[in-house]
């Protein structure tokens, strides 16, 4: 009887992991296929740029209070960090280094992409879950208009293309913060902390590497948003779902992806 | 060209093994206004889906214009939608866009109207529902019945030859009913349209139908003049015109023994 009972329960745990499995295998095969849809629906977002435009200003203007104070903390934090670590050897003067190369190298995009994932990613599942729940994507295909070239590419690229300015921005108002923290704050010499970073920071290695991290993230993190959305389950609880699934998914994306970039980056 | 702008032929549509639909006849003549009604799941929403291309039949076809629907292409199908006009169940506006644009985005989508004539035209089209006035407001501005007419007028924008829609009555209160009801013929008869209703509101259908499909079990299980069906004598139409609580369609879902299941139950 116990026997038989257990052999029910590794059954059931099986078929449960099995099940999992081809469901993720599935649902990678359906995140490809739109995203390859995406792609030769394009023309429709570049042709008729102000659909991207608009989109820009949702996802990525709109992405601006939360990234901007975060990056100021970020930098300040990380100068007060850095100054810690480094007058310890003696080498305070370098902290302008260290924070611009934490932010630009990893900080910039990665948190860029955390937070873009957090406010612009929830944003568009829940919007194209909502479309797709009221009936507004089949209207739409009724209407002999494809949602994927009106309504997915422009988002797609509407965020393809901010992540990277946000990613910037971030890493220059982290900056800013380092240096605020630094400089006036705890006496670190201005012309060191400008010049040991313009000395030290390269533009091909580091600023470039950063820029393709952002966008590599900004690709990520919007396909799986909009993937999400367009797979969500037209019901509250599904999209709820689906608008989780977009952080824990982005999230662990962005973090996979940053450290297989890195890996390829760095030349030992 | 064909005197009946859709027909369905001998169509099954089913799926996870179950079957919706077994060899369904159906034809919808030029400018008439023909109604498919029936109980709730028995597929009549699919019936618009199968001829609007978004899904495929099992068996049989449906023919738009005299075009075999699932034998289109992708483009195919958008070029035989851009003759048909739909309204949702409950309007699917888009919710982002104002009254004004969510009529002109046909407009914008697939013609090169020059802005003062989409003006026009978006002001005429409201004006026919009777919304002219509210063309600044945004979907959620709106109730029911006003967010059904602005898709109405959204459905008729590029003046199809094929108006369907989805259960246009639901939800509304009596007097929306009876603006919605008379809009549809009037809109029908106006445009030259073909209209296809699905509906399950016995007295609002039969005020406008030209011809009425009764469909239950997967099949046409009556047909006829509206008048025809209020004098058939078949139980289940009798059931479904008259709103009779028990029939061929019963009240109770299908259960076990009532006193047994009572009385099986301990703690």
């Amino acid at each position: 009887m116990i026997r038989s009972g257990l052999l029910v329960s590794l059954v059931r745990t099986l078929r449960n992991i099995g099940h999992r499995f081809t469901d993720s295998v599935w649902r990678l095969g359906a995140g490809t296929k739109l995203f390859w849809l995406t792609l030769i629906s394009s023309g429709e977002s570049f042709r008729r740029f102000h659909l991207t435009v608009r989109e820009i200003y949702f996802t990525g203007v709109m992405s601006l209070i939360i990234i901007i104070v975060s990056a100021f903390f970020v930098g300040m934090v990380l100068g007060l960090q850095g100054y810690n670590t480094l007058q310890k050897y003696g080498s305070s003067e370098s902290i302008g280094v260290l924070v611009a190369l934490a932010l630009v190298r990893e900080l910039g995009p990665v948190v860029t992409a955390l937070l873009f994932a957090g406010r612009a990613g929830t944003a568009i599942t829940a919007e194209i879950g909502l479309m797709k729940a009221t009936e507004q994507l089949a209207a739409m295909e009724m209407m002999a208009v494809s949602p994927i070239s009106r309504v997915i590419a422009p988002r797609f690229w509407a965020g393809v293309i901010a992540m990277p300015i946000l990613a910037a921005l971030f890493s220059m108002v982290g900056i800013l913060g380092g240096y605020l923290v630094a400089v006036p704050i705890i006496g670190v010499d201005a012309g060191a902390f400008w010049s040991q970073m313009q000395a030290n920071v390269d533009f091909r290695l580091d600023i470039v590497d950063g820029v393709i991290k952002s966008l590599v993230f900004g690709v990520a993190c919007t396909m799986i948003a909009l993937f999400e959305g367009y797979d969500a389950p037209p019901t509250a609880e599904g999209v709820s779902l689906a608008t989780t699934r977009t952080v824990v998914t982005s999230s662990l994306t962005v973090l996979i992806l940053d450290f297989v970039l890195t890996s390829f980056m760095i030349t030992v | 060209m064909t005197q009946n702008i859709v027909e369905i032929d001998n169509l099954s549509f089913g799926y996870s093994g179950r079957m919706l639909h077994q060899g369904i006849n159906m034809v919808f003549p030029r400018g008439k206004v023909v109604a498919i009604m029936g109980g709730s799941g028995s597929g009549k929403t699919t019936l618009l889906r199968l001829i609007g291309g978004q899904i495929k039949p099992s068996k049989g076809q449906v023919r738009v214009d005299g075009e075999v629907v699932h034998q289109q292409s992708r483009e195919g199908i958008y070029q035989l939608r851009r003759k048909m006009g739909m309204l949702f169940q409950q309007g699917a506006l888009f919710t982002d866009l104002s009254v004004y644009e969510n009529v002109a985005f046909p407009m914008r989508e697939h013609t090169k109207f020059s802005e003062s004539m989409i003006h026009d035209l978006v002001l005429m089209k409201l004006n026919a529902v009777g919304l002219r006035g509210a063309h600044q407001l945004m979907p959620t501005e709106l109730s029911g019945g006003m967010a059904r007419r602005v898709a109405l007028a959204r459905a008729i924008a590029l003046d199809p030859d094929i108006i369907m829609y989805d259960e246009p009555f639901a939800g509304l209160d009596p007097i929306s009913m009876g603006v919605i009801c008379d809009l549809i013929r009037t809109l029908n008869d106006a445009l030259g349209a073909t209209s296809i209703i699905v509906s399950h509101d016995v007295k609002e259908t039969f005020l406008i139908a030209d011809y009425v499909y009764f469909v239950a079990n997967g099949t046409v299980a009556a047909e006829g003049t509206p008048e025809d069906l209020r004098q058939s004598s078949l139980p289940f139409v009798h059931q479904f015109v008259h709103g009779e609580k028990d029939g061929p369609v019963p009240f109770h879902y299908a259960a076990g023994d009532y006193k047994q299941e009572l009385l099986e139950f301990t703690e």
